[in-house]
């Protein structure tokens, strides 16, 4: 245990869990985006799906507290070596240019920070029913919580359907530097596979942040509803 | 060829620094950088200015002792080379050049565009080495080593511990330069038996050292002037998972 | 002064191992009880204190650079030598002792000659168990490469950076040593004198680089691997910081220099290119093995290298000496260079260059081939002069490289002060009159790990191991140190150091080069003691002695030079005759061969300070030569 400790208080222990704590969320955002795919399938699909997940509480608080750990385990250890990182320089360049290192790679705790209040507002939008209680509240004709009504009631809102594909954007931008970098942390490389690895990290953030946004953009130009 | 050098002076380490303005004139395209940096400073020295105070010795790229980041750049432009490698072919006439030395915690500053690198000996002492005492060797041919490993081996052995990797990396990270020991090392039959217990030890003594981590964003392979690979911060995380976790 | 060599007797096969034994030894337990310092931390330095330390002494290692990895070993190319005959081709120890007696045209003492032969092959074996990743065959074994000098193939090398895997080699086992608290590790320490108690080196005074502070160091002996002295021609293919300080302060301090005119001037350099020029490049004497020498047969030939047809060209090495070809010693193909530019027929825009031309290696092995032995090479080539050698032949011209003179050193490698041992470039014992190539990492390194070790161990033995501490002799020396700081602050003068270096280095290029005379001796002998006097009259050293100061560094290394440049042009004087890197216009042969006299000077000529001002006094140790008969050395 003791050993264990050790390790995740290294640095190469600490982005160890950042990126096996981020490889969870991904699969998680996998997960997420399977349900989101069910209002293609219309209100009764989603809403069932829905009422399933609610119904077996056991399962969801243990899928809440669990993404939740995740979730605070990356953005904590994150931040710690964001800091650590900035102490590291000391005194800073009045000049920095770069020669490789990514936009992408260089603004990760930038483009990390925005999907956290983008979180907030989506939790407290579609989870706690905060900002739009109007949509919150409605119910099915089979006296179930109305998701898909609730979804495309908020996305018929330009601001809030925009900011949405927006906020994917940022997540797909995120996940192309950070699916490539965790298994170069895990030290899973090899000149062979390494370079398609590239390429699907990339690949894999872009059809998330396709598959998210085709819900608000969907709704915004009227293709459901 | 003209130049305005804007070049970071400091006195030593609790002195505060600032940029200051000197114009290089009458430079040979054909000259390195640091016979630039030489011209300036005998116009300096004659006029008992104090010199810009650098380090520089073996002027062939190899000696590991010059320390400038130009423009932004550790080592300035061009890839595969170190500042005394670097010609004033490479610049415009007329251009601006912004001089600061390597900049990392790790580092401390001696003068102007001078550094401390010892941090990076004290990696190399908590494990950087075979324990073998002298005269207690075989025969050099007794282990046949595929000349692959050994290429390998060598591709990582070739650095120069100049730091351009700490200084170029947005985390100030000494894992490149770490990294490259260790897998030399562990590529060889030689360095097995000490494998595990090395990489714990220099990675334990980086950290120690006040330099930041990894984020993979392979600036410090671009601005190595022997481009090292970063399949060797691979290969060092995965040693070094395997003796956390396995061993 | 009495010059006693110590030779041990007997056979020269047997003369080490029978050394060796007879060697008094330190008690493992009274080991940690002497404390010894180590100047300099490149091949011979690093790899003596770490052995040292691992013997159980208390070590203190000191270098100028921030780092003990930096010093001027690592940036050898080529390769070393070591009479392994892995390849089978006919070699052996004694070859190896053969052609380095000869390529030191017989001027070496044989029997340290024989010992350096005999412990080469121990240090590639203890090179590869440290991790240095030597070149490989296929089948996973050493492969081989021949070098100038030699006919077989006994050169092991690590592509062009040989050097850097040996010192780096050598740094991680002081590194261990360093971790386990047996070498304390001074960096940016400056050695700039010797503390000589009751006729014995009991410790050095040093300057923090970074300070100024000067402090004093005491230790039951004292070891200098400082390197050679190249930099007094101030162009040179020697880092910025080499420098002959260390060793000339001890000279000072008592220790004889001996043979200071043997200084090696390297074939294959990169061709000056201007006034501003901070040192010359180097390249590998290994591009010879498939580089082919020539010059235009015309003088002045205007057209470009890829337009002078074969039969215009005069591929002069080969011509003149046809059994070794393009792989003459250097000594050898440094001069045939100069002549041949003296005769006009030099090439570049400097008319000081000669072809090096890689055509017809690359039509027979294919670019492939040839990229992957020099590739390096190529590359640094085409970056300083921005010509592509894969297309265009490289432009070449010698340029100072080695120093074979040093201080005086007897069989156990201490010098004419008891308790100072002198290893590396900074003896003068093993190479005779001209070094073959890749012959200075081996002895660097057979001097650091297999033979001080042993030697220093019976000086220790037969001194008290009673705890050594700083003295008046220390505070005498470091106030003198303190004095010349001061002195060269205060000048205030109007000329910049390097301006002295340059023009006394201009001076000694010209008349205690490549070739020498009688009469231009004589000049430099009247000229540089008005160099020094104008230089101590006006030179300008801004800034403090209490702070890192690079201009008051180089002042001090200037000034010895300026001393110590007399010291070389007198010896070359009194050397009437030619051999290997000293060559005198007077004594040649009608082809123009250097022309030794044997018979008046088959001697070590060692000097002795005789204080300042005063002509220095010369002893003579003479040179036997029982294994390798006296022979004109031919290359032909």
């Amino acid at each position: 245990m003791n050993n264990l400790l050790a390790f995740f208080s290294s640095s190469i222990g600490r982005k160890v869990l950042i990126a096996i704590t981020g490889l969870l969320l991904v699969l998680f955002l996998i997960a997420h985006l399977i349900g989101n795919l069910l209002f293609f399938l219309g209100p009764d699909s989603l809403n069932s799906y829905a009422a399933a997940l609610k119904g077996n509480p056991a399962l969801l608080w243990s899928a809440r507290i669990g993404l939740l750990t995740v979730f605070v385990l990356h953005l904590m250890n994150a931040l710690a070596l964001a800091m650590q990182n900035r102490a590291a320089r000391g005194v800073q360049y009045q000049n920095k240019g770069y020669m490789a290192a990514t936009a992408a790679s260089r603004t990760m705790v930038i483009t990390g920070l925005v999907v956290l209040l983008y979180v907030a507002y989506h939790l407290s939008h579609f989870t706690l029913g905060l900002t739009n209680p109007d949509h919150f509240s409605m119910h099915d004709a089979q006296g179930r919580h109305d998701v898909y009504g609730m979804i495309l009631h908020g996305f018929q809102i330009p601001v809030v359907a925009w900011g949405y594909v927006a906020a994917m954007l940022v997540v797909a931008y995120h996940l192309s530097h950070g699916i490539q970098s965790s298994l170069q942390t895990f030290g899973l490389r090899n000149e062979n596979y390494t370079p398609c690895v590239k390429q699907f990290s990339v690949f894999l953030a872009l059809l998330l942040c396709l598959g998210f946004s085709s819900i608000p953009l969907a709704v915004q130009f009227g293709l459901v509803g | 060829m003209n130049f305005t050098l804007h070049v970071w002076r400091q006195k030593n380490v609790d002195s505060p620094g600032q940029m200051v303005i000197y114009p290089a004139r009458d430079i040979s395209p054909d000259s390195s950088f640091i016979e630039m940096i030489d011209v300036v400073n005998s116009g300096l020295a004659e006029k008992g200015e104090d010199p810009i105070a650098y380090e520089a010795d073996c002027l062939e790229g190899i000696c590991g002792c010059c320390s400038m980041t130009i423009n932004g750049i550790p080592h300035g432009p061009g890839r595969g080379a170190t500042t005394c490698q670097l010609h004033m072919r490479s610049f415009q006439d007329g251009e601006h050049i912004y001089i600061e030395p390597f900049r990392s915690a790790a580092f401390p500053l001696v003068k102007d565009l001078m550094v401390d690198r010892s941090s990076f000996d004290r990696i190399i002492q908590a494990g950087g080495f075979i324990s073998v005492n002298t005269g207690g060797a075989q025969d050099a041919n007794s282990i046949p080593i595929p000349k692959d490993d050994a290429d390998l081996a060598f591709d990582a052995a070739q650095c120069i511990g100049c730091g351009a990797c700490v200084a170029g990396c947005k985390n100030g990270a000494a894992m490149l330069f770490t990294a490259a020991k260790v897998a030399q090392l562990a590529r060889l039959p030689q360095g097995q038996p000490e494998r595990y217990r090395r990489v714990v030890h220099m990675v334990e003594t980086m950290d120690n050292e006040g330099f930041g981590s990894c984020t993979n964003q392979y600036e410090c392979e671009a601005v190595c002037p022997k481009e090292i690979s970063v399949r060797y911060i691979a290969e060092m995380n995965r040693d070094y998972i395997k003796a956390k976790l396995c061993k | 002064m009495e010059l006693d060599s110590k030779i041990p007797s007997g056979p020269i096969a047997d003369k080490w191992t029978k050394h060796r034994f007879e060697m008094k030894l330190v008690n493992p337990a009274n080991k940690r009880k002497y404390d010894v310092i180590v100047v300099g931390t490149g091949l011979a330095g690093g790899s003596a204190a770490a052995t040292l330390a691992e013997l159980g002494y208390n070590v203190h290692a000191f270098c100028f650079h921030g780092s003990p990895r930096r010093a001027h070993s690592i940036a050898a190319q080529g390769g070393i030598n070591a009479a392994k005959n892995y390849p089978n081709d006919g070699d052996s120890i004694h070859r190896l002792f053969y052609d380095t007696v000869k390529g030191g045209d017989f001027r070496s003492r044989e029997a340290n000659v024989h010992r350096l032969a005999e412990v080469s092959v121990n240090i590639i074996d203890q090179c590869v168990a440290q991790g240095v990743p030597f070149a490989r065959e296929y089948g996973g074994l050493l492969d081989n490469r021949s070098f100038g000098g030699a006919q077989v193939s006994r050169t092991f090398y690590a592509r062009g950076q040989t050097g850097q895997q040996l010192l780096l080699g050598a740094y991680s086992a002081l590194s261990r040593q360093i971790g386990l608290g047996k070498v304390r590790m001074h960096v940016f320490k400056e050695m700039l004198d010797l503390v000589v108690v009751d006729g014995h080196a009991k410790g050095i005074i040093t300057r923090d680089l970074r300070t100024g502070k000067i402090e004093s160091h005491a230790a039951h002996a004292v070891v200098l691997a400082t390197g050679g002295y190249s930099t007094v021609f101030f162009l040179s293919t020697n880092a910025k910081g080499c420098n002959v300080t260390a060793g000339y302060r001890a000279h000072r301090r008592g220790a004889a220099f001996a043979n200071p005119c043997y200084t090696q001037i390297h074939p294959t350099c990169i061709p000056q290119h201007g006034d501003h020029q901070a040192k010359l490049t180097l390249m590998s004497e290994s591009l010879r093995n498939d580089g082919r020498v020539w010059v235009p047969k015309k003088p002045n030939d205007p057209r470009r290298a890829r337009d002078i047809p074969e039969a215009e060209r005069d591929y002069y090495l080969e011509r003149k000496y046809p059994s070794f070809g393009n792989l003459a010693p250097r000594d050898i193909a440094s001069r045939s260079a100069k002549e041949a530019c003296d005769n006009g027929l030099g090439v570049g825009s400097s008319k000081r260059g000669v072809y090096l031309d890689f055509r017809d290696s690359i039509s027979r092995l294919g670019k492939d081939a040839i990229s992957a032995r020099y590739g390096n090479l190529f590359d640094m080539y085409q970056r300083i002069t921005d010509e592509n050698p894969y297309e265009v032949p490289m432009r070449i011209y010698p340029a100072p490289h080695y120093t074979m003179g040093g201080l005086w050193v007897d069989y156990n490698l201490m010098s004419t002060i008891p308790g100072l041992f002198v290893i590396g470039e900074a003896n003068f014992s093993d190479h005779g009159a001209n070094r073959l190539g890749a012959s200075a990492l081996m002895q660097g390194l057979a001097d650091g790990y297999f033979v001080l070790p042993y030697t220093i161990g019976d000086y220790l033995a037969r001194i008290p191991s009673t705890p050594i501490t700083a003295g008046s002799e220390h505070a005498a020396a470091a106030s003198e140190v303190t004095k010349q700081t001061e002195k060269l602050l205060s000048i205030d003068g109007k000329r910049s150091v390097d301006s002295f270096h340059r023009e006394l280095g201009m001076l000694m290029l010209d008349k205690c080069g490549m070739a020498r005379n009688e009469q231009r001796l004589k000049e430099a002998i009247e000229q540089i003691p008005a160099i020094r006097e104008e230089f101590w009259e006006n030179v300008s050293v801004p800034g403090s002695g209490a702070e890192l100061n690079q201009q008051l560094e180089k002042a001090g290394r200037v000034a010895d030079y300026l001393e110590f440049a007399e010291l070389m042009c007198r010896d070359a004087l009194m050397r009437n005759e030619s051999c290997g890197g000293h060559f005198r216009e007077e004594y040649q042969t009608a082809d123009g061969e250097a022309l030794r006299d044997d018979e008046n000077y088959c001697f070590a000529g060692a000097w002795e300070y005789t204080g300042k001002g005063n002509s220095p006094k010369l002893h003579r140790e003479p040179l036997v030569f029982e294994n390798v008969p006296l022979a004109i050395r031919s290359y032909k």
